[in-house]
């Protein structure tokens, strides 16, 4: 299934807004046929980033490359295997769903059909539904819609669920699995762990405009410290000294009298080992995987 | 539903942009009102005074006569400082212009289309102005048909170019409406609609005749009485149309 080279290229890119750097030598490849999520805090330089990947942006260095393509000085050509949905972008507010399917389509040389690509989102009820009145949901379909209805080869999906209420939110995530299921290839931008834990096969990591780990969900988890989490209630207190001892301690934290340890299972042997010793119980232990919400944390060197 | 596929139909995607434009500037009642139902209301208005429709000694015609330019020119100035412009900006503040421009079609499309549509609007309500003055006032069509439609031309892409430079400058469609209104009136002003040109005073006619719709209005009027419009209004005109061109376009950001 791979291809050689991957369909979308960055290389050193760089961005600079009035001074500040936005955007500092990022490099990665989007493989075909897979879902690759950009993952950072707001203000990271993300959209910034697939906005150079969409030709929105002039570089301020290094090189990108969409299917071959310069999406700056071959744009008209990238925008035929390039679909993408917007961060913060309307339509005409008394356009109806109808009439952007067709007139979106009307742009491309070769659409799809719009008629299943309406049915699979969802939208075939809400055809004759002016823009201006759809939920926040059915915009985001419509603009899921609108980005592959030139039959593209990548679509970029930028903070696709934000401002979704749950349900939608896993709907939403169906959809764009759906697409992956097409062979189109993915390039999600979000800040949301549980949406890239979900959905991506590789996700890259931006902090301050610098990617800060490229992997998958599961290397991300353990390549951070503390890929495992113990957490308990002590019968009794358990000394300090001891608790830091423990080999590959990544994290301690006491509340309301449960412990909470982030380690690895080498953390958790020698943690029950002094439990028995101290002939201490440790009321509902829980010993869990971390998320990649707490990879993150530690990625970003957010402060908890 | 007719929803049995029909084989795939090629419209051309400016011919496409075009249409929806039109669909959407048809669903605005607002704005259809103001380009297309207020100036020939008002010259309904005006030709219902009767003073108006008799013989005046000091402007050497009746004032009704004097008004039909004036309110081509107010339709004009309605479609291109009123209605376009906050379309426009709005299309620009709400990334409509941004999303079109991830597509074959460049964004450009969107504002030749609605410069277009008002540029058409505008001129059917003149024609309509025209029309009424003729039917109902028994106002004379213009008398120097060319001259006439070469003055309402340069006209027309003054006013589209002005508010093609106000989309440009204001940077959201509120902003685009005040900015409008501001230089609304003063146009209403010069283009004669409070007093005739020829009937201000000689230093405010000097200043007015210099504005494109002063300049336009006294053109109108000549060619209306079947001379030749003065070169130096069509100069003045032509001169706006060009200035205010390049700058819209030299100012407009597309987000």
């Amino acid at each position: 299934m791979n291809s050689a080279s991957p369909i979308v290229e960055v290389s050193g890119l760089r961005k600079v807004y009035g001074g500040r750097v936005v955007v500092d030598d990022v490099s990665f490849g989007v493989d075909e046929g897979e879902i690759f999520g950009i993952l950072g805090p707001n203000g990271a330089g993300k959209t910034t980033t697939v906005e150079c990947v969409e030709g929105l942006r002039i570089l301020d260095g290094g090189r990108v490359r969409v299917a071959g393509l310069d999406p700056v000085a071959d744009h008209a050509a990238v925008t035929q295997v390039l679909g993408a949905q917007l961060q913060e972008s309307e339509l005409q507010a008394k356009l109806t769903v109808r009439e952007a399917l067709e007139l979106y389509a009307a742009l491309y040389p070769n659409p799809a059909d719009w008629r299943p690509l309406a049915e699979r989102l969802g939208l075939t009820g809400r055809l004759n539904t002016r823009f201006g009145v759809l939920s926040g949901g059915q915009k985001q379909r419509l603009f899921i819609a609108l980005a592959l209805i030139g039959n593209p080869r990548v679509v970029v999906l930028d903070e696709l669920t934000t401002g979704l209420d749950p349900r939608a939110r896993r709907d939403t995530w169906e959809v764009v699995e759906d697409v992956r299921a097409r062979g189109v290839t993915v390039l999600l931008v979000t800040h949301f762990m549980e949406e890239a834990q979900r959905l991506c096969d590789r996700i890259a990591v931006i902090d301050q405009g610098r990617i800060t780990a490229l992997d998958t969900p599961q290397g991300l988890i353990s390549a951070s410290a503390g890929s495992t989490v113990i957490s308990f209630t002590p019968s009794a207190p358990l000394d300090n000294d001891e608790l830091a001892a423990l080999p590959a301690l990544a994290s301690v934290e006491l509340k309301d009298g449960r412990l909470t340890l982030g380690g690895s299972d080498e953390t958790v042997t020698a943690l029950l080992s002094l439990l028995a010793r101290r002939r201490i119980t440790a009321h509902q232990l829980r010993v869990t995987d971390a998320t990649l919400d707490d990879a993150f944390l530690d990625l970003t060197g957010a402060t908890k | 539903m007719s929803a049995i596929a029909v084989p795939v139909r090629r419209t051309s995607p400016r011919t496409a942009v075009l249409r929806a434009e039109a669909r959407l500037f048809r669903r605005e009642a607002g704005t259809l009102f103001w380009t297309l139902g207020f100036p020939p209301l008002l010259l309904v208005i005006l030709g219902s005074i009767k003073s108006f429709r008799k013989f005046d000694p000091g402007l050497g015609m009746r004032v009704i006569d004097v008004y039909v330019p004036t309110l081509v020119l107010v339709a004009l100035i309605v479609t291109g400082l009123q209605a376009m412009p906050p379309v426009i900006t709005g299309y620009r503040e709400r990334g409509i212009l941004r999303r079109m421009s991830l597509t074959p079609v460049r964004p450009s499309a969107l504002l030749t289309a609605q410069m277009g549509l008002n540029g058409a609007a505008g001129v059917l309500s003149a024609l309509v102005c025209l029309a009424i003055g003729r039917l109902a006032f028994d106002v004379q069509l213009p008398k120097q048909a060319l001259g006439y439609t070469l003055a309402f031309l340069l006209t027309v892409t003054a006013a589209l170019a002005l508010g093609a430079l106000i989309s440009a400058l204001a940077p959201t469609a509120r902003l685009a409406t005040g900015v409008g209104m501001v230089v609304f009136f003063p146009s209403l002003f010069s283009a004669g609609l409070w007093a005739p040109v020829q009937s201000m005073p000689h230093t405010l006619r000097e200043i007015v005749v210099l504005l494109p719709f002063g300049a336009a209005s006294q053109a109108l009027q000549q060619a209306a009485a079947g001379h030749w419009p003065a070169w130096s209004h069509l100069g003045v005109l032509a001169a706006w149309a060009v200035v205010l061109s390049v700058a819209a376009a030299r100012w407009f950001r597309w987000e």
